[in-house]
Order: C-alpha cells, then structure tokens, then sequence
C-alpha cells in the first residue's frame, strides 16, 4: 500500500490507498436442512488522488495491478470533481469495540448447530412449513493511508442468524422470519425462533381490513420496511446540497412530532455497523438528525461537508465500491413510553404491520410509500385477531412522522442497520380487495 | 497469473478430486462508470477485478469456494470439497450434462472497454444539460455503467468454457420540486455492450425532465381497484415478478405444496396467453450460450395459451423434478453460486390494437414505466412511473406514480386482453439471494388487466 501511495503522490497533490479484505464463512439450511458451507475470501484495493485540483479514482482487486491502479486514477483525474476538501491529517479515533477474538473460533459444527435450532422449533410448530437458514461469521480488516499522514487501520468480527419461513396453503402463502447480528458470536437462537413462532401464532387466523383510513402500528421491521428509505434519503448532505430534500431547508424546525428523536450512530460497542472511523478516516461521531421533532443536522462526507459550508459527520462511505459518498451507518431512533401492548389495546379498528413489502418503490425523495402488507395483522377491539392479506398501506413519511400517536417503549435493531421501536400513526390510507 | 493460466491449473486438480462433481469459476473483469448528481459529475472511474471460485458436490450437499487472490488454488478446491463432505447427507443428483469445450467472444462493435471515456462523458453531458435546461429542475442523476467480462468455467467433467460478455446500463432521473414537493421521473436502459444503443435518447430524456415537472401538479390516484392498461416496459415488468420468479424451480423443486400448485398443465390464463423465457435471442442482455453451470441456453415457454407447460432450472432441479434442464443457472459475479435465474422473458404478442384495448374502460388507468417492483411469489407490487386516468376509452389527466399491487394467480386469470405491440425492454436489472443486478431483459405488447389493486395517497 505505501507503494501505491509513494508512486501516487509523485503525479497527484494528494492520494489515499483504502484496503479492505474480508473473509466470511456462511452455514446455508435450505427446505429445512443443511445444504451449502461457503466461504468467500476478498481483497481490493482503491486509490483516490487529487490531480490539478480534480479527483482521480480507481480499483482493482489484486495488488499487483498497482500500475494500472495509478494510471487509471490518473486518466479518470482529468475529468473528475473538482476536489473541495482536504484529506485528513493524523487523528486519534475513538475507541469503538468491533472486534471479538472469539468469532473466528465458532466450528462449522457449532454453527450447524445453531442452524439446527433455528429450523426445529419452528417446523416442530408448524407442520409443513419451509425454512431457509444461514449462519455466518466473518471478519473484515481496513486499512487506509493518506498523504498528509493520515492512517486508520482496524479489524471487525461479525456474527449473524437468519431464518425465513414459507407456509403454503394452495396459493395462498404466509412468509415469517427474523434475524439477529453481533460482532460477538451469537448463540440466541432460541430467541430467533421464538420471533418466528409469535408471528406463526398472530397469522393462524385470517382478518380483513375495509378499505379506509385506520390507525396503524408499525413493528420495528415494519418500521425499516415502510418509513425509513425517505428519511435516509433525506438527511443525506448530498441530496440536501442538490436541493432533492424535502426537509434541507428545514434545519432547526419543527418537521416531526415532538415524541421523535433520530441520529446516526457508527459509535456503539459491537454492532456490525460501527467502527472507529468511516471509510475516508474521519473518526466516527454520533450525530443528531432529529431533536424533539426539529431536525437538528445531516450526514456528511469530506467533500460534501465542505461544499455545504461545515465539516464531516464521519458519514463517508464506499459501500457500492466507487468513491465515498455520505452514508447512514446506523439510524437509531429514541424509544418512547408505550408499550406495544397498550398501542393494540388503544385501537378499536386497526392494523399491525411486520413487513410492507415495495413500499421503497415509489417517490422515495417525496416522502411518499405505498406496499403490500406482506405480514400484517388485523386489530379490533384492542387485539390482534389475525393476519390481512390482499391490502396495500400508503401514506407519506413527513405527514405520518408529524403526528405520532406513540412510540414504543422498547428498540430494536433490525437488518442490522436500524434501531427502533414500534411506532403508532394514528391514521393511514388502507387499500384492500376482499 | 492469468485466469487462463489459473484454469489450466484448476482442470488438472478438479478431475482428481474425491467429490460426485467439482467446478470453478475464474472471471476478469473491466468496468467504467461515470455519475452525475446535479450539474456536477459525482464519480467516474474505471476499475479492475480478478477472482473465482470452486463449487463442489458431495453426497448432495454443497461447497463453495470464492476467492480473489490465484495463489494456492488447489487448497481452495481441497476446502471446497471438504465442505460439500461436510454437509452431505444423501445423494448427490445433477442432470446429465455434455462435456463442453468451446470459446465466446464478444462483437468488436459491442466492446464498452474500447469507447474511450471522454466520449461517454460527452454523452452524458449531453444528457443532463438537456435536463437542466427543463424549467423548475431541482436536479439530475445521471449513472452509466459499463462492464466487459471474461468468465472461465470448468468441471470435473471436462468442461473447459471460455466466454466474454459486455453489458452496459444508463439510469437517467429528473427531480423536480415546488413548494417542499418533490417528484422524480427516471429513465433505465441497457445494452449488450452496444454503445451506439444508447447515443439518440435525447428527446426521451427531455421528455422525462417534462414529465418530472408536470408531476408537480399532478393529483393522486384514489386507491382501489381498477381496470389497468400496461405499456409493454411495465407488463414487461409484471411477467417478469409475477409469474418469472414462480417459474424459477430453486422454489418449487423441494417445496411439496408448492409443487402441486405449479403443476405443468395447470391452467393459469386465457389461451391469449403465452410466456416465454429465453437466452437464445443474439444481443439481448439477459442472452448467453452457455449459462454458469456450462449448459446450452434454450427457449422454454413457461405458459402456452394459459396452461404452465415449463419452467426454468439447474442442473440440481431438473433432476430432481426429473424435467429437462433448461441452462437457467447463473451468478452475478465469482462471489456467488449459480442459481436459477430468468434471462429474457416476455409474453408473445396478441392481435389487440391499443385503440380497441382502451375503448371500452369507462374508468381505469393507463400505467406506463418501470420504477421497480418486487414480488413475494404469490403477492407482487411494481410501480409505474407514469400513469393517466382512462376515462370513457380516451387517456385522460396525468396522475402521480402509482403502485399495483396483486395476486399472481388471479392476475394472470384477469389479463383480459393482449395487444399486438410486442417491445422488449433492456433497461433492468434482477435481483435474488442477495445476487443483484443480474443483467436481464423482459417485454411485452400492452395488456389489459380487470381489477388490479391500485394504492393511493
């Protein structure tokens, strides 16, 4: 890697190397039993450069390339951006824990044993059902370096359990599932199955929905699944550069209701989506997005942030492998001091909703969402009496989020990149088909 | 060390290994991409990329291998092997396949890696000033991307396949915003490596800007059901979600109850309708010769006038459903196993003219364009990018994007007429197992369908 940035500099103002390799090993079940044992190893290697004042950018997968590596950040640097920031010097990084020892040691037969009783319980319960599973662990190693002498270097472990289940009656289907991950091992998962066995449970008998507005409670995966693709979107320092925001004119005003509180959060002790800095080695901060319903800031990388006048969230990010650009790490919305219970018992005619499936499809920059309810349940007189079907929810993020009736007293992450708690509209268009 | 090289190694220790079957992959890879957010370009870059992978087969059970670095490949292969022993438990059962040994090259007039870089960004300058130059533009993205790749595969069965493909997609959107709203309009188009495909697209992308701004003022649809018309970009979509991925048999093949749903024969439309999925057809996206487990393509019609006489498969699910195989197992790139896929599916033409499909609706809506869609096997969604009212058999005011939603089986049922427009569309990509884009194409004439859930605001 010096070597890259020593031939680098010799033709650019500035370079950085950025180097990530990982190794994951993954246990697949497929129709309720053990079927693949993958391993995947990966390397690459990216050279970002600044050359006459433009950025140059290239990659490739084998060090050895590192000619080409120089020559094609250089040809690409003729019409890149012009480069608005500068890289970052030495800094000391915040001790974020991500890494535990103990996960390159989990045996395939402990994690086929985990996969086990992710399975059993679940096709024990309901006779029929299909189950796919996956274990995995793996970790990923960073290491970048900058010409100002700048250089980040860090290991992470990560552990995760999936179960997804299919019940097929006829041509009718019921799809359930839950995951869980760690940068420690796991071992919970009982719990994980525990999930499936509730949503099994709420789906045993049918409901219908008329088509009209009604209360709804979103789960936090019927949360991720609905709402929170516009509000990434939105508080992206590059979408409200370009204007595409609807709430990048709002800093500092009331947009939400006074019960919501968001931020972003690479800083949380073994959480798959933390580390110690983001992928330009700016150090990882927490940062406020939603205080009290005011929106109170956005997500920025090196350029980004200094386009907009303010300096980087540490949001910087090379998730799609091109050059960085502001990304959540994780969204963490505050819980609040209602049960889920007390938000079914409060509805006389209503909906629960897991997952919403297409709800991302549509004017996601607006705000605006519209899905089928993939799992969702009924709600009459305070109780979840089964499952809808046929029935599409629509409604706006900024109109929802405006008027919360409750938020949940208790968080939870889910697909890894969201935490949150249930959350309680008082009132969402419901389309439905008897 | 070349892929080349690195293959000629691997033949020698795959056909020695202790396993009912053992493959590799080995890919190289030349991609560029340019992208505009605003006026200002984003990103250009080109990039490299070397890797591979062994898959083997022991006692019915799979492992699987994926690498970048080409040293020590035959550890890799002992991993593999020792994996697939790891986790199987019964018998190994793949269809017979011919030994192949052959080359594919791509056209010279279909190579993106030739066009030098300046003239992509001049046409996608051109582009997104013609973007901008749309009054009450907020701002544009423009993302092109092309690839050109080289995949070597070989099994323990003496296949040595050396194939290249190149593939190009452009993803246009305008933002338009008045007063806090914001609406989008996009445009997705794809090539097989055929630059020239993409250079006249400037009126319909001054069109899209348009259309972005005329959203602005645009009311919602009420939800409900409807009468709906899809323009072929759209129904293309629908085959492709609502029925393409049931026919996919990594579903069906060990699912007992699904199977007795998708059983060949079982009537699914009107005898109007005929699904077909192919790979055969030169210069399509979703076309190759030989698919990721070394299989000749071919032409499988998945409905044949409204009776499931097909379905796609690898090598694993045809013998298990003991049906043919159809060369439908591919993988994204070298990280990932083969898996059934689509290629180019699409629904044959009819003889119903646009005119007479839209005649007799009283009130229904026009859908046009893809904006995605995704599908749960029985329940789908896709949205369109563009919609209008029918009001007494004359397209009538603009709507904002609407989201349909259904079931696949009663859907099919009420696909009540189609048209005499077959078009294909080369503009998407699918995604499967966590395997996405996989280059595809999907088409259709327009069709009508009876009492489609539309969601509203």
């Amino acid at each position: 890697m010096e070597d890259i940035l020593a031939q680098a500099v010799e033709v650019a103002e500035e370079a950085e190397v950025f180097a990530v390799s990982s190794e994951e090993t993954q246990v697949q079940f497929e129709t309720n039993r053990l079927k693949h044992l993958q391993t995947k190893q990966q390397t690459s290697v990216a050279l970002r450069l600044i050359r006459q004042g433009r950025v140059g950018y290239a990659t490739a997968t084998d060090m050895g390339e590192r000619h080409s590596l120089v020559s094609n950040a250089v040809a690409t640097a003729q019409f890149g951006m012009p480069a608005e920031f500068q890289l970052p010097a030495p800094s000391s990084y915040p001790p974020v824990a991500v890494f535990d020892a103990g996960v390159a040691s989990v045996s395939n037969e402990a994690m086929i044993q985990l996969g086990e009783e992710l399975v059993a319980p679940v096709t024990a319960h309901t006779p029929g059902i299909i189950c796919e599973a996956e274990v995995a662990r793996g970790t990923v190693s960073v290491r970048i370096l900058n010409s100002r002498g700048g250089q980040a270097d860090y290991r992470k472990s990560f552990f995760s359990l999936g179960i997804e289940g299919s019940l097929v009656n006829d041509t009718d289907m019921l799809f359930v599932g839950e995951s869980a991950s760690s940068c420690h091992p796991l071992s919970n998962s009982g719990e994980v199955a525990g999930t499936v066995l509730r949503q099994l449970e709420l789906a045993r008998n049918r409901a219908s929905v008329p088509g009209k507005s009604l209360p709804v409670v979103f789960t936090p995966d019927g949360v991720a699944s609905a709402l929170i693709s516009p509000l990434m979107a939105a508080f992206n320092g590059k979408m409200v550069l370009k204007g595409a925001s609807p709430i990048g004119n709002k800093l500092g005003q009331p947009v939400f209701d006074r019960k919501f509180r968001l931020w972003d959060d690479p800083t949380v002790g073994y959480r798959p989506s933390s580390r110690p800095c983001d992928d330009e080695g700016v150090p990882s901060q927490r940062t406020t997005l939603v205080e009290e319903g005011v929106v109170a800031g956005f997500i920025y990388d090196l350029q980004t942030a200094a386009l907009a006048h303010t300096g980087s969230t540490g949001n910087g990010s090379r998730n799609h492998g091109g050059l960085p650009s502001p990304a959540p790490s994780a969204f963490i919305i505050a819980p609040g001091d209602t049960d889920f219970t007390e938000m079914v018992q409060d509805i006389k005619e209503g909906l629960v909703v897991e997952q919403l499936m297409g709800a991302g499809q549509g004017n996601v920059l607006g705000g605006d969402f519209s899905g089928n309810v993939l799992l969702g349940y009924k709600v009459e007189n305070g109780k979840i009496v089964g499952r809808v079907k046929n029935t599409m929810v629509s409604g706006n993020v900024y109109q929802v989020l405006k008027q919360v009736a409750a938020i949940g007293r208790e968080a939870k992450w889910v697909g890894g990149f969201l935490q949150t708690p249930h959350i309680y509209c008082p009132s969402l268009s419901v389309a439905s088909k008897g | 060390m070349s892929i080349k090289t690195a293959g000629q190694e691997l033949a020698e220790v795959i056909g020695k290994c202790d396993a009912d079957y053992v493959e590799a992959h080995l890919e190289e890879s030349q991609t560029s991409h340019i992208i505009y957010r605003g006026r200002e370009l984003d990103s250009i870059g080109r990039a490299t990329a070397i890797g591979g992978n062994v898959r083997a087969m022991v006692k019915g059970g799979w492992g699987f291998v994926s690498f970048n670095d080409l040293n020590n490949l035959p550890e890799r292969v002992a991993l593999a092997v020792e994996q697939a022993r790891f986790v199987g438990r019964e018998a190994s059962q793949l269809a017979a396949a011919e030994p192949v040994v052959a080359t594919v090259s791509v056209e010279a007039d279909r190579d993106p890696a030739a066009i030098p870089l300046v003239e992509k960004k001049q046409l996608m300058d051109e582009y997104n000033d013609i973007i901008w130059r749309t009054p009450e533009i907020q701002t544009s993205t423009v993302g092109y991307a092309d690839s050109r790749k080289k995949v070597i595969f070989l099994s323990s069965a003496g296949s040595f396949i050396e194939q290249e493909r190149a593939d190009i997609t452009l993803r246009l959107a305008a933002v338009a915003t008045r007063d806090g709203d914001v609406q989008q309009v996009g445009l997705s188009v794809g090539s097989r490596g055929d630059f020239s495909a993409l250079q006249s697209l400037h009126d319909e992308v001054a069109q899209m800007a348009r259309r972005a701004v005329a959203l602005l003022s645009a009311p919602q649809v009420k939800g409900g059901e409807y009468t709906v018309v899809l323009d072929p970009v759209l129904a293309g979509v629908f085959v492709h979600e609502a029925f393409g991925h049931l026919s996919e048999s990594d579903f069906v093949y060990e699912n007992d109850r699904l199977r007795r749903i998708m059983t060949l024969g079982r009537q699914f439309g009107r005898p109007e309708l005929n699904i077909v999925d192919t790979a055969t057809i030169p210069g399509l996206r979703g076309s190759y010769q030989y698919d990721d487990e070394g299989m000749p393509a071919t032409r499988t019609y998945l409905i044949r006038e409204g009776k499931l006489v097909g379905r796609l498969h690898s090598r694993e699910t045809a013998a298990k459903m003991n049906e043919k195989p159809t060369g439908n197992a591919r993988a994204i790139n070298h990280r990932y196993p083969p898996i059934v896929r689509m290629t180019n599916t699409y629904i044959e033409p009819g003889t119903v003219s646009f005119a007479d499909m839209v005649g007799d609706i009283k009130e229904g809506i026009y859908a046009k364009n893809w904006y995605g869609g995704t599908t749960s096997m029985e329940m789908f969604t896709f949205s369109a990018g563009e919609a209008y009212m029918i009001r007494n058999g004359k397209i009538a005011e603009m709507l904002r994007p609407v989201v349909l939603t259904g079931n696949v089986f009663t859907t099919l049922e009420n696909i009540d007429a189609i048209g005499d427009d077959l078009a294909m569309n080369q503009g998407g990509g699918c995604g499967k197992g966590g395997q996405a884009p996989l280059p595809v194409s999907n088409g259709s004439p327009h069709i009508r369908i009876g009492r489609c859930l539309v969601g509203g605001g």
